[in-house]
């Protein structure tokens, strides 16, 4: 009794980014959604030719940019007006042009970190492993070749009919992907 | 990728209008100028400030383009030319300023020299002789350099010859410096010289984030009204808007950094000599003009250009392009009018309809060197290497 390893999906290596790019949109006009493409390097158009959304990191950065600001700014009016007011050279304690350059510093402090840390976090790293490292050829992904994985737990996926549906898109190989 | 069939399309009736335009809003400038010296001549400084920025910017962007060479400099750089060809047009225009010197600039006043011992002292310097040579030294450079750069470029559209790449790069390294040099003095010369004490050494590099500024929103403008539906809407994508948008937000940026380290530094020395010129642009009304560039030159458009969407769209970013320009003006406005009227707020007549006169003969002459040309080079061996789309991303 042989029980078949659990399936994570089918994927089609291709020998060039303009083939990759038209699989990945017939794929997505089949009404394919889990699914994603491996290059050595970003294909223009391919994260839209399969469906991928904007993420909300470009807002998780204005939001700290914004706390930032009013973090750098409170924290100086509240350190010379409030807590040790002090009178430099007769001007006013609350001296607003002199906490810009700080407010632009903290500022760029926290939408950067932002950014790193959502960047990580928003792409699931770290993760020590992913199953398409199961298929011998994927270290081609970092060389010269193109792959198109639709994974098993898209709706549509069928072990035969998406196996034959990738073969007819003119891929080098078509290979199973274990979990 | 190269696209012979962009041209212009007929415009000799739009470059006839304008043209017609411009002469009679001079023309009653002139007559303006009869009754109102001091007015006109601040109002003429502004309208022809605004104008030769934008064809300086042309000049620098061009030049930074043929450094740099990335995908958005392409698409524009005819206008680009275009634009710093109307230089012999501009320093033509410059003559009615050598008449207004006395009613400018504080220097020129022989009986204000004598009772100021820092103007004397600056005699050797500010003086009309010297001033007229130095003006002549300007457009001197500004002229070679414009005439050269689209010179080999349009040669390079007839005989394909590939170094003449090569020569654009290597004259843009040096002209660029001679461009930071001659517009910091220009700066200084025309601007900064109105007022009787001031002094900015960040007021040159001020002056050419704004001319930079003040092209790229004017090619934005142009090139999203030929993009819609007109000859460059097979060239231009919304990648291109994007790029340009990300300089134009760069440039924004720039320009309020640099206005801002110069108010900082100033307001914490508090200076006798140096004070007065803000305190006077933050009271008496010239306080709205300058919460308007704050809001409408910096937190507006920054606003609006952090948005993705808002780049890659030229509808959007022509709106955006369009306002920034009318800021650009009212930045000028904000530096050399409060010399003549430090008291109040002041918008004359001529402060409206000289930059329409000026701007109807620059836009003539702009149309007429665009005329007839590709609008995108035909032979430059980098723009063909970018119809490779793989490594674009």
């Amino acid at each position: 009794m042989s029980l078949a390893p659990p399936l994570y999906g089918l994927m089609a290596e291709f020998d060039t980014p303009e083939a990759v790019l038209a699989a990945a949109r017939r794929a997505y006009a089949r009404g394919y959604r889990r699914m994603d493409a491996y290059t050595p390097f970003p294909v223009e158009g391919l994260s839209e030719a399969i469906g991928f959304q904007h993420t909300c990191l470009p807002l998780l950065v204005l939001i700290a940019g914004l706390v930032g600001a009013i973090v750098g700014f409170a924290s100086q009016y509240y350190a010379t007006v409030i807590d040790y007011p002090l009178n430099v050279g007769g001007r006013p304690l609350n001296s607003w042009p002199s906490y810009i350059p700080i407010t632009f510093e903290v500022v760029i402090l926290f939408a950067a970190l932002t950014a790193v840390v959502g960047m990580i976090a928003l792409n699931g790293l770290p993760m020590p492993y992913h199953p398409v490292f199961n298929v011998p050829a994927f270290s081609g992904a970092s060389r010269d070749r193109f792959f198109l994985c639709i994974e098993a737990t898209d709706p549509l996926f069928d072990r035969e009919a998406t196996q034959r549906f990738l073969e007819g898109l003119g891929p080098r190989e078509v290979s199973e992907v274990e979990q | 990728m190269n696209h012979p069939e962009a041209r212009l399309p007929e415009v000799d009736h739009l470059r006839r209008r304008s043209l017609v335009v411009g002469v009679a809003a001079l023309a009653l400038c002139a007559g303006g100028a009869v009754f109102d010296p001091p007015e006109f001549f601040h109002a003429y400084l502004t309208a022809y400030l605004f104008w030769i920025g934008i064809a300086l910017g042309c000049l620098a962007i061009l030049m930074l383009h043929h450094l740099v060479s990335g995908r958005w400099g392409f698409v524009i750089q005819r206008l680009l030319e275009s634009g710093c060809r109307t230089l012999p047009l501009m320093a033509l225009l410059f003559v009615p300023l050598l008449f207004g010197l006395r009613e400018l600039f504080l220097w020129a006043r022989p009986e204000a020299v004598a009772a100021e011992a820092i103007l004397r002292h600056r005699q050797p310097y500010l003086n009309g002789p010297f001033f007229s040579a130095r003006v002549v030294l300007y457009f001197a450079v500004w002229i070679t350099l414009a005439s050269l750069l689209s010179k080999w470029s349009l040669e390079q559209d007839r005989t394909a010859a590939p170094d003449l790449t090569r020569r654009l790069t290597c004259l843009s390294g040096p002209g660029l410096i001679l461009y930071g040099l001659t517009v910091t003095f220009a700066a200084f010369d025309w601007v900064m010289t109105l007022g009787p004490q001031w002094h900015s050494t960040i007021f040159g590099a001020v002056f050419m984030v704004g001319q930079g500024l003040a092209a790229l929103c004017f090619v934005v403008v142009v090139s999203a009204r030929l993009a819609d539906r007109g000859p460059l809407s097979a060239v231009m994508s919304p990648q291109h808007f994007h790029d340009l948008g990300n300089l134009i937000l760069a440039f924004v940026m720039l320009w309020a950094y640099m206005a801002f380290s110069q108010y900082l530094i100033i307001w914490s020395g508090n200076l006798q000599d140096e004070i007065p010129w803000y305190l006077h642009r933050m009271r008496h009304g010239w306080f709205w003009l300058a919460m308007a560039l704050i809001v409408f030159h910096f937190v507006v458009p920054f606003m609006l250009l952090l948005s993705r969407v808002a780049k890659r769209r030229a509808r959007i970013l022509f709106g955006v392009a369009a306002g920034l320009l009318v800021m650009r003006f009212v930045d000028l406005y904000f530096l050399v009018v409060p010399a003549l009227h430090p008291e109040r707020l002041s918008i004359h007549w001529m402060d409206v309809v000289a930059p329409v006169g000026v701007g109807g003969i620059w836009l003539w002459a702009f149309l007429g060197h665009l005329r007839g040309k590709a609008l995108v080079p035909l032979h430059d061996p980098r723009f063909a290497g970018m119809s490779e789309p793989a490594h674009e991303a």
